[in-house]
């Protein structure tokens, strides 16, 4: 199953008693305030959960395997890593054996 | 930016309370974290998604003795930003760069002769 926006919303507000309205309000501002860091360069630190950062990828030749004679220049670019924390990763590790890729209907 | 900054930068543009805002703040990050735990993914439109990923066993090294250690299989949480964070990110980065290094564009060139 997937967690959308709409899902997480609905299941805090259930949670919390706060109006939806109110939680999506709080939840869109807060996933603003991230990206806005990041795209001023900074470190986005949410203990127990991880770190949202920056890194700068260099600029390097690339290579098309249908064409290799042509050189394909990538560009110097950001990326955001995410570095998950240490609490989420134990959490996740407690998860294996992994889901089949495909559950079956029931 | 740590949890407590991004929980004052919110509280100061939502009519609730400060109490109200760090609970909800507090609800997403643990909500996405109890999510993966039981195997579901997190996809958030324009930010990006979260799900866990499969690592393979591998043979690693002590780097300070080089005696093989065998690394389990493991899962572990992955991020994806989406395309919208990721031009987002790299364009505000390539703006800032290019305001500091590169000068103003170079002025139209002469009418130059063709056929070089």
């Amino acid at each position: 199953m997937t967690l959308t926006k709409r899902d997480l919303v609905i299941r805090i507000s259930n949670e919390t008693g706060l109006v939806q309205q109110q939680v999506l309000d709080v939840v869109q501002k807060t996933l603003d305030y991230i990206a806005e860091a990041l795209a001023k360069g900074d470190k986005v630190e949410l203990r127990n959960f991880g770190v949202f950062e920056v890194k700068v990828r260099k600029a390097r030749i690339g290579r098309n395997p249908n064409a290799p004679e042509t050189d394909v220049p990538i560009p110097q670019r950001s990326v955001v890593k995410f570095k998950p924390g240490k609490e989420m990763r134990a959490d996740v590790l407690k998860l294996a054996p992994p889901p089949p890729a495909a559950p079956p209907a029931q | 930016m740590t949890k407590a900054d991004l929980i004052e930068e919110v509280s100061r543009v939502v009519e609730m309370t400060r109490k109200d805002s760090e609970v909800i703040v507090e609800a997403i990050f643990d909500s996405i974290v109890r999510s993966l735990r039981t195997g579901d993914k997190v996809e958030i439109r324009g930010f990006g998604s979260f799900r866990t990923r499969q690592r393979q066993p591998r043979i690693g090294r002590n780097p300070k003795t080089g005696a093989r250690v065998e690394v389990p299989s493991k899962r572990i949480p992955y991020f994806k930003p989406s395309k919208e964070l990721k031009d987002l990110v790299n364009e505000s980065a390539a703006a800032e760069a290019g305001a500091a290094e590169v000068a103003p564009l170079p002025a139209p060139a002469e009418e130059t002769p063709h056929g070089i």
